[in-house]
């Protein structure tokens, strides 16, 4: 195979390329896929291999009054079928959630959503275990639905969470942050007070691979292989055996390759669960996939807060204060996958990228009749929501007073020399400089040039937009103290050896879901130690063979694990040090680094390789004393702080006035998340990222009607943007590393999922200035974009 | 049912159910697992193989409906050791993320440069716009498939060139 750099558009051609280390490669993890040769869950057939299908509810509320499996029992492919009440013998037909709430593995007492689990049947094949699901008799007794969040908490709202001993409502949760009387005395002295209703609706992340798992129990060792979907391997593990009893040493998960996650494949599922019981029951291996209608209506969900936006600033456009109150959906169970003392997730860094005299939120989150989840969809732990909440009421400020959005902004970024910046909710900003980032974006948008084009098509009856967005993200958690799990701590191990021959692997408590892992982290271990990245093997996702960690999500990995891969390098490195001063036979401080090598300061002649290092490390000959033998270390990174990576985004769209249909012309992102490892795969994490963007702004909805049916159940009705949807992206980059960061990388995963949906409905609103818009929901879909231009948008729930 | 088609240039025999998919076939029955399973509506694109060379969603086609057609699946691009210049682009351009979307866009994109050596940015992401990819944005699938038509263009020069001196 030849490989030659591109031809074509150089303009994705970095100029930072070296030899080893940072900067654009290739990835190593291509070859396979590009023959098809990757390897899925669902790819996975083992010998005796059974099948599970699942039950679910076709109702969002009722009693279930029976359940007759007779029938399905009598099919002839048939192994085993299990309801809720052979699994509450067991003991197990509940579970925790990541949120320290619990949910029906399968229901016993009742179904509290649309697609919950109610029955599994295992068979010989995948048809027939569906086949088996027609002969399931159950007889429901339809319960009142709870759909309308605004109404979850009415007197007369059934109670959906009964199983909850001393249940009377469905409230889930209050939540609050920030200072409310130091607010609200900066709200009564402000010139200028803009609040405005802004819903986030409920969006699912729909990865294009679904969730699923193979399970595979050994009778006579006791042991459990689970190849599963699952972006935190080690945490999924220790809940299995917390959860089911099963020892942690005889738990093993493998997280194959994965068909994109973003969130969705962070929580456990009924489904593993009831797949594990089935490999028990039946002593076979068993499979379970879903497909597309399952993993929309029952798996994690992301967002669906409703919100009132309050901004408070002096006429001349200085933004003081800012207050929300949130309404928020959290489904039948509390499925939030979040740090525990964070049941909002991060939604507290709704202040933004701006100086603030005060801010404050009050948020109360509901049980309804609807799936769970809540944290997912590249959200960076809700910060989609605050970035969304805070970008949309800014743009509701420039619109009263007047004003340019991107001139308001430049007047209240923080600036440099404020950093490290504590927000007035506790968050402590590592470092950012906003300003030329905002700069850059409007050089690139050719800001001004927009703005004349658009009075000129204005003048001329035509809809044409600008939307402007500056965001702050904190992504990387840990701390451990502050950040857990379950109460396991947020902090990711790393194990690096390097072989006699100077080969080296390197073993990863993360977990790729497309990100590149197996590229990006060789590049981090040979930017430090030397050795090629070709000759670095990453391994991840088996539990077996890496350290303990909390796994893929939140953008954490580069954070979190991409710091413990530098410092686990620069471990090896210094021990690799030592043993080069007894090969030269000069003292530790004579020798200087020289990636790759050891050499005698001032002479350099007088050098050894890491890979000569290696040999000697592993070879009959002496070490230095007290030197073990072998190149190795492990570490476990507890990060001192998140680190916060930003961005101004730039979106151009034209409104047919005559439909409402809204064309994005043009994006431009302008990201800075720190050092950048490798620009080619950064740029195509911001590309998805954006595209994400679209799909919310302008069609991505899970909607239910009254009774509790999910009218977003297939990819038919849950629309998600195609080539045709999206523009050619246009993308730039500032770099400010993070100060606490080994290497000064940020996260940069999530970054345009979070940026990119104020930039895009503000683009909208502000094409539909001429009809008086301030305001107007996602998705905006023609329909909804039209009935705003006639004076009546509306929320979408 | 028995049923016999070509799969990659061999023919294939297999007792089946009247029902089985394609998509089901090719995976389950053959292994041949690059053709993954997304949606089951003909939205995703994940399954797209060809069904006597037209790019079709295997996962609304029945394997009975492909007796005696021949069937091309990813597994097929690489030929003699060699990738197919659109499995090179993917890999130069950064077109693939998770990968899962990725045998479907390129057997879609090698059915494009056969029939429109030089496609438009326009023709392309009209070609692959049955399909849905969640990682890339299409922009970086877009530049492979250019890629791949460019070093389409400088084999089919050198073979002309060959030809003629």
């Amino acid at each position: 195979m030849t490989v030659t750099e591109p031809k074509a558009a150089p303009e994705f051609v970095d100029n930072d390329q070296k030899p080893v280390g940072h900067g654009r490669m290739l990835r190593k993890e291509d070859p396979r896929f590009v023959r098809g040769l990757g390897k899925y869950v669902d790819d996975i057939q083992l010998p005796g291999m059974l099948h599970l299908a699942i039950l679910r509810s076709p109702l969002a509320h009722a009693r279930i009054v029976s359940i007759d499996t007779s029938a399905a029992e009598a099919h002839p492919k048939v192994k085993a079928v299990v309801t809720g009440a052979a699994l509450a013998e067991q003991n197990l037909a509940w579970m925790p959630t990541l949120s320290n709430d619990v949910q029906a593995v399968l229901a016993t007492d009742k179904v509290r959503f649309q697609g919950q689990e109610v029955a599994f049947v295992v068979a010989e094949d995948r048809y027939s275990a569906r086949d088996a699901l027609e002969l399931i008799d159950v007889e429901y007794d339809p319960l009142e639905p709870v759909i309308d969040v605004r109404q979850a908490l009415a007197d007369e709202a059934p109670v959906i969470r009964d199983d909850l001993e001393g249940k009377a409502d469905n409230h889930c949760f209050d939540w609050e942050t920030g200072d409310a009387v130091a607010t609200e005395a900066v709200f009564e002295s402000a010139d200028v007070v803009v609040s405005e209703d802004i819903v986030y609706p409920r969006v699912h992340p729909a990865p294009m691979e679904t969730c699923g798992c193979v399970a595979d129990f050994e009778r006579v060792d006791g042991k459990l292989t689970l190849w599963c979907t699952s972006q935190a391997p080690h945490a999924h593990r220790t809940v299995y055996a917390l959860v089911a009893g099963l020892p942690e040493h005889k738990i093993r998960i493998i997280a194959p390759d994965i068909g994109g996650g973003f969130g969705n494949k962070v929580p456990i599922y009924p489904g593993y669960v009831c797949s594990i019981v089935a490999s028990l029951v039946t002593g076979k291996p068993v499979k379970w996939m879903e497909d597309r209608t399952e993993n929309l209506v029952s798996t994690g969900f992301a967002r669906d807060y409703v919100m009132r936006g309050e901004i408070a600033a002096n006429k001349d456009g200085k933004i003081l204060a800012i207050r929300t109150n949130v309404l928020a959906d959290h489904g039948a169970f509390n499925g939030t996958a979040a740090p525990v003392k964070y049941p909002a997730g991060f939604f507290g860094v709704f202040t933004g990228s701006y100086d603030l005299d005060a801010a404050y939120c009050k948020m109360t989150a509901v049980y309804t009749n609807k799936a769970p989840g809540g944290v997912a969809y590249a959200c960076s732990f809700r910060i989609t929501e605050a970035v969304y909440l805070v970008e949309r009421i800014v743009d509701c400020l420039a619109h009263e007073l007047e004003m340019d959005p991107a001139e308001l902004r430049l007047r209240n970024l923080l600036r440099p020399e404020q950093f490290p910046y504590e927000t007035k909710t506790g968050w402590v900003y590592d470092s950012g400089d906003y300003e030329p980032a905002m700069r850059k974006a409007m050089d690139m948008a050719g800001y001004d040039e927009l703005r004349q084009e658009q009075a000129d098509k204005r003048s001329r009856g035509e809809l044409m937009g600008i939307g402007v967005s500056f965001f702050t993200e904190a992504v990387g958690a840990g701390p451990r103290k502050d950040m857990d799990i379950l109460g396991l701590g947020m902090a990711d191990g790393c194990e690096l050896r390097v072989h006699p021959t100077g080969k080296a692997v390197v073993r990863l408590s993360v977990k790729t879901q497309g990100q590149g892992h197996e590229t990006t982290y060789a590049q981090i271990v040979a930017e430090e130690i030397g050795i090629p990245p070709a000759d670095i093997e990453v391994v991840h996702g088996d539990t077996d063979n890496t350290p303990f960690g909390l796994g893929t999500y939140g953008s954490r990995s580069t954070p979190v694990s991409g710091a413990a891969a530098a410092l686990v390098a620069r471990k090896v490195r210094d021990k690799a040090k030592i043993i080069a001063s007894g090969m030269l036979e000069v003292s530790v401080a004579d020798l200087e680094w020289v990636k790759g090598s050891f050499q005698v300061r001032g002479d350099p002649t007088s050098a050894v390789t890491i890979q000569d290092i290696a040999m000697r490390a592993h070879g009959a000959g002496d070490l230095p004393d007290g030197i073990e033998g072998a190149l190795e270390a492990q570490i476990c990174y507890n990060p001192e702080n998140l680190t916060y990576p930003f961005g101004a985004y730039i979106c151009v769209v034209d409104v047919d006035p005559g439909t409402g249909q809204v064309k994005v012309r043009r994006f431009v992102a302008v990201d800075d998340c720190g050092t950048r490892i490798n620009p080619m795969i950064i740029e195509g994490q911001v590309h998805g990222g954006l595209t994400d963007g679209v799909g919310m702004a302008l069609m991505e909805i899970v909607a239910f009607d009254s009774d509790g049916n999910c009218l977003g159940g297939s990819l038919m009705d849950y629309l998600i943007p195609t080539a045709l949807e999206v523009p050619d992206w246009e993308t730039g980059h500032t770099v400010t590393p993070s100060p606490h960061h080994p290497i000064g990388a940020k996260g940069v995963g999530e970054s345009a999922t979070v940026g990119s949906p104020p930039a895009i409905v503000n683009a909208v609103v502000d094409a539909l200035k001429p009809f008086g818009v301030r305001h107007a929901d996602m998705p905006l879909t023609p329909s909804r974009v039209w009935d705003a231009m006639q004076g009546r948008p509306t929320p979408p729930i | 049912m028995q049923v016999t088609l070509t799969v990659n240039g061999e023919e294939v025999t297999a007792d089946i159910e009247a029902r089985l998919l394609l998509v089901h076939f090719l995976r389950d029955h053959l292994g041949l697992t690059g053709t993954h399973w997304g949606c089951d509506t003909s939205n995703c694109g994940t399954c797209v193989v060809w069904l006597d060379g037209e790019p079709v969603k295997s996962c609304t086609v029945l394997t009975a409906m492909a007796g005696g057609h021949e069937v091309r699946t990813v597994e097929d691009l690489e030929q003699g050791g060699e990738l197919d210049p659109v499995q090179q682009g993917f890999m130069q351009c950064h077109g693939l993320q998770c990968g899962f979307c990725t045998p479907g866009m390129m057997m879609t994109a090698r059915a494009l440069l056969d029939r429109n050596p030089s496609p438009t940015e326009d023709d392309i992401r009209e070609a692959i716009s049955g399909q849905i990819c969640r990682c890339t944005g299409y922009s970086t699938i877009i530049r492979s498939v250019q890629w791949a038509a460019a070093q389409d263009g400088d084999r089919d020069s050198t073979v002309a060139a060959g030809s003629t001196s």
